[in-house]
């Protein structure tokens, strides 16, 4: 990889902020290397994901579901699915936020915020802040608000204040906003704990450090199950966080194809989707240069997603690098595609998805058949499963029954 | 560049924000003429940006307003354009975020801002580590850059002012008054104006205050250790509030001339020559 300043993937990252924030980015960026790459941190917080998250999560083969996408096998040989569902709290966001919200206890901070587009950071979020004892507000888009209305619940009974957030398209985006405002309000005291691979420096290196844990265990669960690196790496793609930290483990095995799967909603011809790396353009949001949806004029357009997590115009930048030094490729799904993965998964495998992760899964098929042409052999995949689909009762039921 | 030097060469300064196209870009540039008129020096002539994440909500709704009614960076340059051929001695800077001017191409913006008759440009988001190429864009036409200081920022970040200033021309530093978005009411203007006259010390460039001024009193207590005070989101209220084009100019007329009052007793200026 060429040679970049510090924060920067290549042209993609930096620090793009008020000047209020810059010194808490210095202090954090700090805590980053002292107390996160510290021994009594690393103790600690791997205990948690040991003892409370209830880490390493299975790498299970998907068998049926397999045939279910690929009948006679001629592509797809072995799919294998990493359960991040089965994280305590039921996504993999709590790796990122027992991380961060431990270092703000280290840091002194008395307070936490969140943004939260699909509920699952929030929660996160806020169960590391009843662990930590941390007061903890949550900023969460009111569009959000109805449709992820079990996690708003669970965020209250955990002792969180969740923050309807009116403005804009009344989704993640203004969420981070609004959660952006109160920070440069409340810098002194409040730890701005943010949810994905994005954001200024070094929140993207910071959120993917935390998160490549996944990555980390998937790699050697699936060369002990099958002796070998699978053929391909898939994840879905909102800010990024789960795919760049199941990502990192293979960047270095060229073998290794790696696809993230964004959001096409109603189609990325239409204006209603989220693939911001599929058809956005480079520009900055919140804090990073990176692949945003904007016009001509420079003003962030209104991504839409059937799932709330991927409902974002922005993405992490270090997958805008990946998407354009070559290392990753990336695909989208739409909200239709998506909902028939999550039935397809569903009942060929026993495990409700998320919506988030069913985007990923729809997108199987597509991929195994043009490695598997070009290999002359089946392929074996390995599927991030980020989530389960609790969370998406309503949506799946309405959409699917 | 000259304009904004003559103006604190005159006293203490008096800087007005407006969201251009709120209600409308017409509208906007009789309103920024109704500010010379009531005794601003500068006019920061906002650029509308659909995610202002250091605007308090009486912006952010202006914000909205104005990119519904065509507002935008290209609007804000024709604003421009009018308000100099009206004014031609009043300072104007360009206010806004950045990725407006990103994905215009910062040459081509800083070529227009200067053609334009813009002075300087002000970029909330672009910290200085960040802001090389559109600073060295914008001096290579004649355009002035202004830094953002605030009370978070200790003595590296003055450091980086001083290196901008050496790169190109800093006609002045924007102290941020609180820890906050525009619009707050926190604000302790006369705590603000005793750190921007040691920022000013620091620096050797003139400080204004912004962020929460909207009275006679407190634009009085910036302007007694600062070089001047800014008013934003009271004008921006003003506007919001007023039924029709005479109830808005009349209205910020009015404030103007209060905040005015209020520099002038921190200091008169001298005569205007």
């Amino acid at each position: 990889m060429s040679k970049s300043p510090v924060g920067y993937y290549g042209p993609f990252g930096g620090r793009f902020v008020a000047e209020t924030l810059i010194p808490a980015l210095d202090e954090l960026a700090e805590a980053f290397g002292t107390i996160v790459r510290g021994e009594a941190f690393q103790d600690e917080w791997r205990g948690l994901l040991a003892r409370y998250v209830g880490r390493p999560t299975p790498l299970g083969e998907a068998r049926r579901l397999a045939r279910a996408i690929d009948p006679e096998g001629r592509a797809l040989g072995k799919l294998w699915l990493k359960r991040e569902d089965l994280c305590h709290t039921g996504a993999h966001k709590i790796n990122n936020a027992l991380g961060q919200v431990l270092l703000a206890k280290l840091m002194g901070k008395t307070r936490v915020i969140a943004e939260t587009g699909a509920g699952q950071h929030g929660v996160a979020t806020a169960t590391a802040c009843a662990l930590f004892g941390l007061p903890c507000d949550v900023f969460m888009g009111s569009e959000d608000v109805k449709r992820q209305a079990p996690n708003v619940g669970r965020m209250k009974l955990l002792g969180a204040r969740v923050i309807p957030v009116e403005s804009g398209s009344r989704t993640l985006k203004d969420a981070m906003n609004e959660a952006l405002r109160d920070w440069v309000t409340n810098v002194r005291t409040t730890y701005y704990c943010i949810g994905s691979a994005a954001g200024p420096h070094p929140y993207p290196e910071l959120v993917a450090t935390l998160q490549s844990v996944i990555g980390e265990e998937a790699r050697q669960q699936v060369l002990d199950q099958q002796r070998a690196l699978p053929d391909a790496v898939i994840a879905c793609v909102g800010g990024g966080s789960n795919a760049i930290g199941i990502f990192r483990a293979f960047l270095p095995d060229a073998q290794v194809a790696l696809v993230g799967v964004e959001a096409a909603g109603e189609g990325v011809q239409t204006t209603r989707h989220a693939a911001t790396l599929g058809a956005g353009r480079v520009g900055v949001l919140h804090g990073s240069k990176s692949y945003v949806l904007c016009d001509d004029a420079g003003q962030i357009q209104e991504a839409h997603s059937i799932s709330a997590g991927l409902d974002y115009p922005g993405v992490g930048p270090e997958h805008s690098w990946l998407k354009e030094n070559g290392r990753a490729r990336y695909l989208s799904a739409t909200d239709d595609e998506a909902l028939a993965a999550a039935a397809l998964i569903a009942r060929s495998e026993g495990i409700i998805p998320a919506l988030e992760s069913s985007h990923a899964i729809a997108r199987i098929g597509d991929v195994a058949r043009e490695l598997a042409a070009a290999r002359g052999s089946p392929v074996s995949v390995v599927l991030g499963l980020s989530g389960r689909g609790d969370k998406d009762l309503s949506t799946l039921l309405a959409r699917l029954t | 560049m000259k304009r904004l030097e003559a103006a604190f060469d005159r006293g203490k300064v008096l800087v007005a924000y407006l969201c251009v196209g709120d209600p409308s870009v017409d509208e906007s540039v009789e309103l920024a003429r109704s500010c010379v008129r009531a005794g601003a020096d500068v006019i920061e002539l906002g650029v509308p940006f659909s995610d202002p994440t250091a605007d308090g909500p009486a912006i952010a709704r202006a914000s909205q307003r104005a990119i519904a009614a065509g507002g935008g960076l290209a609007a804000t340059l024709r604003a421009a354009r009018a308000l100099r051929a009206a004014e031609p001695h009043v300072g104007i800077v360009l206010f806004g975020y950045y990725n407006p001017l990103f994905v215009r191409g910062e040459e081509r913006a800083a070529k227009e801002a200067a053609e334009s008759g813009v002075d300087a440009l002000l970029v909330v988001d672009l910290p200085i580590e960040e802001s090389s190429a559109l600073r060295h864009a914008a001096a290579a036409h004649g355009v002035g850059f202004v830094p953002l200081l605030a009370p978070t920022s200790r003595g590296d970040r003055i450091g980086a002012v001083r290196v901008a200033a050496a790169e190109g021309p800093v006609p002045f530093v924007y102290y941020v008054s609180v820890t906050g978005v525009t619009g707050t009411t926190a604000t302790d203007a006369g705590k603000a104006g005793a750190r921007a006259a040691e920022l000013r010390a620091a620096v050797g460039l003139p400080v204004v205050v912004g962020f929460g001024i909207d009275s006679r009193e407190k634009a009085r207590g910036a302007a007694l250790g600062a070089d001047g005070a800014v008013a934003g989101t009271a004008l921006v209220r003003a506007i919001e509030e007023g039924r029709a084009p005479a109830a808005r100019a009349e209205a910020v007329e009015k404030l103007v001339r209060e905040l005015r009052a209020g520099v002038d007793e921190a200091r008169p200026r001298a005569s205007a020559s």
